[in-house]
């Protein structure tokens, strides 16, 4: 239902669509992504459930921003994506939803993409000089030596390890 | 001046540290730090297969580690497009609200101790002794339950089970009269938690409140009721709803939660039926020892499960179901490997605890200890 309101409010602005097991997903470009969330608010998507990412390091757009909404009125779902390049970044939602502000330091935190306009762009979950972002593909599950930085012979390097 | 409240003072209910900034005993800023656990539970899960994460979700909230357990199957069978008996879902509700009554119990109950009320405590935490008892019966285990699993359960429940629950049924309600009787029209009590933390409706769904906090303050959303799983909507049960959002309500609603959860455990006993609590699916469900040691068959499907995983579909879910704090999410990204390629666990305490310093701004450090207490701060849930 949701979705017919954003072909005809934004058109051209959803680049992509799927559901799978009942839940729908839409993929928008970043331009689109205020003018979009400007809409789900009108149209009673009040409550932001998560945002999260997912890495593709073999992509072009290596992330994915993953924003779930939910419809309290109607009990509505949707799945909102948003592609971002390695290095890139994403408009806040901060402005509109209050939840938004810790979500966004987390992936910040956990992945590395960066939010304009956000009020307080730091780490949340780890310390300012923890090495690489966790949540990447190509950060070791093992972590390493999380102790060991600055001066180290073997120290990572955005989220890889140097070779001896 | 600065002080910092935890990370091993006892009302900071775990790894959590916050940096109060005071002016006398008002509180002008409050910065948490959370993450001192950081066990990677979601990059570990990239690395488990789909059966070997569930012993992880028991620590996403150790006070109800039976309901992470089931939201987490529930999320995998979504993906899978799997339902599993009848029975299996009965019991995965019987199990899930006797958890839920085991965490409001800490909630309450520590929420109590932290405001000066030692009592009320003691009378609560005997019930969740027996709760305990019974998951010990169910599962082998009190704490980390690791109950479920995909497709099913881990087992059946055991003789004697039924009748401890019922018994627990009739004792609970007793207990939760008793807590009432010494907490609700108690003045101390009332002066330590009306307007403490009060928030409107609109600010709790705009800093994503879900669970007893959100309904406090006046929004009547439950998964149970909204977006029914495991069969909900054939239960008669009610969500109590408050008007303020404060800690009293929150500590009203929570109480009324528990009996509702009681309600519910009455009719999952009077319709409870012999049935199996798999899936009959030898290729999602891993076959009984007995089998394994005794057909051919069977054993090829405990080796192809074990050390292949199952075939699972490409796609993507996200599946909610009401937990304790509020609605617990997963997501799950598959490319048909034996390991999800993410996989994202939304849990409830983090965006409630998001707006802990608008809650404390111009309050007193007690109130700061009265609120985190109502929030069920649970650092599991925080950390990652």
């Amino acid at each position: 239902m949701i979705i017919e309101h954003i072909d005809a409010q934004l058109p051209g602005a959803v680049t992509d669509r799927h559901a799978f097991r009942g839940d729908q997903t839409i993929v928008v470009a970043k331009e689109n992504l205020l003018a979009l969330v400007d809409l789900l608010y009108r149209e009673g998507f009040q409550l932001l459930v998560d945002i999260t990412a997912v890495d593709w390091p073999e992509r072009e757009q290596r992330f994915d921003m993953v924003y779930h909404w939910l419809n309290l009125a109607s009990q509505e779902r949707l799945r909102v994506k948003v592609p971002v390049a390695d290095g890139g970044t994403v408009p806040s939602l901060t402005g509109h939803f209050k939840t938004a502000d810790w979500f966004e330091r987390e992936v910040f935190d956990l992945f590395g993409i960066r939010f304009d306009g956000h009020p307080n762009m730091k780490r949340l979950l780890t310390w300012d000089d923890f090495p690489g972002h966790a949540l990447r593909k190509d950060f070791p599950l093992d972590g390493g030596d999380p102790f060991c930085m600055e001066g180290c012979t073997a120290p990572y390097n955005n989220g890889e390890r140097a070779r001896d | 001046m600065i002080v910092n409240l935890g990370p091993s003072h006892p009302t900071t209910h775990g790894t959590l540290r916050i940096i109060l900034a005071l002016e006398g005993e008002t509180i002008l800023k409050a910065t948490p730090e959370m993450g001192y656990l950081h066990r990677g539970v979601e990059k570990l899960g990239e690395n488990l297969s789909y059966q070997q994460f569930i012993p992880l979700t028991d620590r996403l909230n150790y006070c109800s580690s039976i309901m992470n357990n089931v939201g987490y199957t529930c999320a995998v069978e979504k993906l899978l497009g799997i339902e599993i008996p009848k029975r299996a879902q009965q019991i995965r509700v019987l199990v899930s609200e006797l958890a839920r009554i085991a965490d409001h119990i800490v909630c309450v109950g520590v929420n109590a101790v932290d405001i000066g009320a030692f009592t009320a405590f003691l009378y609560l935490f005997r019930q969740r002794e027996t709760v305990y008892d019974l998951f010990e019966m169910a599962a082998g285990q009190r704490l980390h339950t690791s109950f479920t699993r995909i497709g099913g359960l881990f087992r059946d429940i055991p003789e004697g089970f039924v009748p401890l629950c019922e018994r627990f049924l009739v004792e609970c309600e007793a207990s939760v009269d008793e807590c009432e009787r010494l907490l609700t029209h108690n003045p101390i009590w009332h002066d330590r938690t009306k307007g403490i933390g009060a928030i409107s409706p609109e600010d709790a769904v705009n800093w994503g409140y879900t669970g007893p906090c959100l309904r406090a303050a006046g929004v009547p959303q439950d998964l149970r009721k909204a977006q029914p799983y495991l069969g909900y909507e054939t239960y008669d049960f009610d969500i109590p709803v408050g008007t303020t959002g404060d800690v009293f309500d929150r500590y009203l609603v929570r109480m009324e939660e528990m009996r509702q959860s009681l309600r519910i455990i009455r009719q999952v006993l009077d319709r409870l039926e012999p049935g199996p609590v798999n899936v009959d699916d030898p290729k999602i469900a891993l076959p009984s020892k007995e089998k394994v040691y005794t057909r051919m068959e069977s054993l090829i499907h405990h080796f192809k499960l074990i050390m292949h995983g199952m075939e699972m579909p490409v796609g993507e879910v996200y599946s909610a179901t009401e937990a304790a704090n509020g609605e617990l999410g997963f997501y799950i990204v598959s490319d048909g490997g034996k390991n999800p390629y993410r996989i994202r666990v939304r849990p409830p305490c983090l965006p409630i605890f998001s707006s802990f310093h608008d809650q404390v701004k111009g309050c007193l450090i007690a109130d700061a200890v009265a609120v985190l207490g109502a929030m069920n701060i649970i650092a599991g849930e925080l950390d990652r």
